[in-house]
């Protein structure tokens, strides 16, 4: 056995560092470390507690509206107030403009670059990889982060600028759009769609959504295997074998997103989870959350009933450094879901919603690098046209934002969806300031640590039997696995 | 000219809005402007060992550094180890990084207010005992002493803003790039002053409102920020209501204050952020260049004068009264 240490693990977002048991050939257990911890707990304690919405967005660059969103939610549950109609649309067009952006950010910056790599260069298609993705080179690349700063063009409108938006309020958006700024965005979405069906799919977003098999996938793919940069990554994903790579434990959570004027949920909550005879998706329960600190260079919870530290929920929650503990490796908590380990992210979100494709990909493959890959893209090609009738739902001249104004004590929870998973916020407020503020990022989900019982986290899980090439010493196949959960460590750690 | 860029204790922020810059082809505009990314953590193929090779060889001279880029604040704690935030792969503190790299760059910048002051990475009780490269909130200090010079003989270049714009960070490594940015062209913070030398109130859209103190009372509302809500636009360095964010925003026009987010110590004002201090009614941080009696004058006398167009429209999300129609002179 043997000992590779991998760091600094670039384009993901923030500080990574992963310690690999390698043995004949593959990883055999993954020790994974988020290096970085800024202390937005303990920095919003003893604040006002409308002041978080100053501080949350600053805990993350790149999801930054995801944390206002949670933020805002959770003090509007304080208040026990929902924004009107209008403010709701264009929480969620913001909302929904920077999880795709992420997501176009994830696909060409970040995940397909590995496929330029050396190690690649006897396949057939590396040439045409290295034109396409190259940093700094490749042509889709480059028309990807043009098409990226177009969209965040709708922030501009929308949310005055990104990232760390403020008009995101528990009562709405301060941001009201007229008639004629309505059409301009629309202008917007259809350059951004025009894109999407050009470069990523070529094909309309109508037909990637629709697509409903596995047989009629890579049909869809053998029609014309070379368009559009979807296509081109499943031919890769084949020749290398991402069907079957990175398996994760199984279950995914999702806390359901873009809430509509009906009360509803355009992407729903549960949790899904594979059965001996089929999967099965069960009712979210908040009360299930809790955060095992046992491994974490943090100060773990009051012992429980055996002498071991037990797992808190955010509501009581605890946040303080402990960086002498000893066997802690990590400055991420380890939540868990009913105590068990599940994974978050735009795979979860498909798999709760029993999109057919996806359900049966898991089916035949597990959760994998393939399937989360796969899961992103076609969130893009469903999510666009709903931003389409969000848009044209907003009725101007009428309110965006309702007062709303906070309580002294009590409590908010605020949940979302980022683009990388479950945000969760839980907020505990005496005598107008915050008394306990708790974040479950997504990749605290994801990237978390051994718990109290010595179970590993989903990443930890996945990147066992990821093979390693004699004289790797930063295994590709451990990046792709890595990659593909979009990790975003800023958050894990906050 | 070539360039490394290195993340310490921040959002990423800075990054994210950085390839929001106003371009058809971002690398291309870099490449335009001679400069040469070395690596930067979210946009280069190498990753891991290939990594650590590179930074040693800057770090001991073998390869020459022109520009080190810092974004995110030093964390010095716990208790000066620097181990709140060690670089993945290396064992060694970010700060201990950055000492030795900066030893050897030609520029140094701070990129966006955590890594030139600190930054809301210091707030609250500053768990990780953050602070900037050369200041710690107004304070020279910082990671590297006030006395830091980099090889070129400037202090560390202060790109401030909580994220910084694109293009404030753009039009910086450029200038640095010709050979056309000296210790003249930074304030007394050492921020560039074509950013600097702005105040955020400049070209705002707010500002027919803000000349008859028509306020906005409520988020939403269309009004001046100054009186209620909390706006310090009137006496924050920047360029935000001219050079907009992503193609027209600004905080203000978003329907939000200005938050100073480009000056040291903006993460901790001493009130609500979203709440105007105020002695006998009167706002505390008054417009900068203005005596006080002057500014109560004015804002009186224009008060009294305000349209009621303005007062109306102050006080809603959308307009309410359109300007009268008249005849102009115009024959
Ligand atoms: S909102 Fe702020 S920047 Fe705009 S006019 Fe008022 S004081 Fe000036
Ligand atoms: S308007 Fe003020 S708070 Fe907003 S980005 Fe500019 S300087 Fe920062």
């Amino acid at each position: 056995m043997s000992r590779l240490i991998v760091g600094p693990f670039n384009r993901v977002e923030g500080d990574l560092e992963v310690t690999l048991d390698v043995a004949d050939g593959a990883v055999r257990a993954a020790h994974v470390n988020a290096p970085m911890y800024r202390g937005f707990e303990q920095i919003l304690h003893g604040k006002l507690a409308h002041d978080a919405l100053v501080f949350v967005p600053r805990i993350c660059g790149i999801c930054s509206v995801s944390q206002s969103v949670a933020g805002a939610r959770a003090l509007a549950d304080l208040a026990g107030v929902r924004p009107p109609p209008n403010g709701q649309h264009a929480i969620n067009l913001m909302l929904a403009t920077e999880n795709l952006a992420d997501h176009l950010t994830h696909f060409y910056a970040f995940f397909m670059p590995d496929f330029c790599r050396p190690v690649y260069a006897d396949r057939p298609w590396h040439g045409e990889a290295r034109r396409r993705y190259l940093p700094e080179h490749g042509v889709q690349t480059r028309q990807a982060l043009a098409a990226r700063q177009r969209a965040f063009t709708l922030l501009g409108t929308l949310g005055g600028k990104w990232p760390h938006t403020q008009s995101i309020e528990p009562g709405g958006s301060t941001r009201a759009i007229d008639a004629a700024e309505r059409v301009r965005l629309r202008a917007k979405l259809r350059e951004w769609r025009a894109f999407l069906e050009q470069q990523l799919f070529a094909d309309t977003l109508e037909r990637v959504s629709g697509l409903d098999s596995l047989a009629g996938l890579w049909r869809w793919h053998a029609a014309q295997p070379e368009a559009g940069d979807l296509r081109f990554f499943l031919t890769l994903a084949r020749d290398t074998g991402l069907a079957g790579l990175g398996l994760g434990p199984g279950r995914c959570l999702s806390y359901g997103t873009y809430p509509q004027p009906d009360g509803t949920l355009a992407l729903p909550a549960g949790v899904w989870q594979q059965q001996p005879g089929g999967a099965q998706v069960l009712a979210l329960q908040p009360e299930a959350i809790s955060e095992d600190a046992s491994r974490s260079w943090l100060e773990s919870g009051p012992a429980g009933a055996e002498g071991a530290a037990v797992a808190l929920h955010p509501w009581s929650g605890l946040t303080r450094p402990a960086p002498d503990k000893a066997d802690a490796y990590t400055w991420n908590k380890a939540p868990r879901w009913a105590g068990q380990v599940v994974e978050t992210g735009a795979l979860a979100r498909q798999l709760v919603a029993g999109q057919p494709l996806v359900c049966e990909a898991v089916a035949l493959h597990g959760c994998s690098v393939l399937t989360r890959v796969l899961a992103r893209a076609l969130e893009l090609a469903q999510v666009l046209p709903l931003m389409e009738r969000w848009l044209q739902a907003i009725q101007p001249g009428e309110a965006f934002c309702v007062p709303a104004p906070l309580p002294d004590a009590g409590r908010g929870m605020g949940l979302t969806e980022a683009a990388r998973g479950s945000l969760g916020h839980w907020v505990v407020v005496q005598q107008g300031r915050i008394a306990n503020y708790q974040i479950v990022a997504p990749t605290s989900w994801n990237f978390a640590p051994r718990d109290a019982a010595g179970v590993p986290g989903a990443l930890e899980q996945a990147l066992v039997g990821a093979p390693v090439r004699a004289g790797e010493d930063t295994p590709v196949a451990v990046q792709h696995v890595v990659r593909s959960f979009d990790p975003c460590m800023v958050c894990t750690v906050h | 000219m070539n360039l490394l860029w290195l993340q310490a204790g921040g959002c990423g922020g800075c990054s994210m809005s950085l390839l929001c810059a106003d371009t058809p082809d971002w690398h291309g505009q870099l490449r335009a402007a001679d400069i040469e990314l070395l690596w930067h953590p979210s946009l280069s193929l190498a990753s891991g060992a290939e990594v650590l090779e590179l930074l040693q060889r800057c770090a001991d001279g073998r390869q020459p550094l022109d520009a080190l880029c810092i974004e995110g604040a030093l964390l010095r704690g716990p208790h000066g180890t620097g181990r709140f935030h060690v670089l993945a792969g290396t064992g060694v503190p970010m700060i201990d990084w950055v000492r030795r790299l900066a030893a050897r760059a030609r520029h140094v910048l701070a990129v966006g207010s955590c890594a030139a002051w600190g930054g809301v990475t210091a707030a609250g009780e500053n768990p990780t005992d953050a602070c900037g490269l050369q200041y710690e909130d107004e304070r020279p200090g910082g990671l590297l002493g006030a006395e830091f010079r980099s090889a070129s003989g400037l202090p560390v270049i202060n790109i401030a803003g909580c994220p910084t714009h694109p293009n404030w960070v753009l039009d910086t490594l450029a200038a640095l790039a010709a050979d056309s940015l000296a210790a003249a062209d930074l304030d007394a913070l050492a921020r560039p002053r074509f950013y600097a030398d702005q105040l955020v109130h400049h070209g705002c859209t707010r500002n027919e409102y803000y000349e008859f103190k028509a306020s906005a009372v409520k988020p939403s509302d269309l009004g001046c920020l100054m009186e209620h809500m909390g706006c310090k636009g009137t006496q924050v360095h920047a360029d935000c209501n001219i050079r907009l964010w992503n193609g027209e925003g600004s905080c203000t026009r978003g329907g939000y204050a200005c938050i100073a987010c480009t000056e040291p110590g903006f993460q901790e004002p001493g009130h609500a952020f979203a709440q105007t201090p105020k002695v006998a009614g009167i706002p505390i941080g008054l417009p900068t260049d203005m005596p006080k009696a002057w500014f109560i004058a004015l804002a009186a006398l224009s008060k009294s004068a305000t349209p009621k167009r303005v007062r109306d429209n102050a006080e809603a999300d959308h307009l309410l009264q359109k300007p009268a129609l008249r005849r102009t002179r115009l024959k």
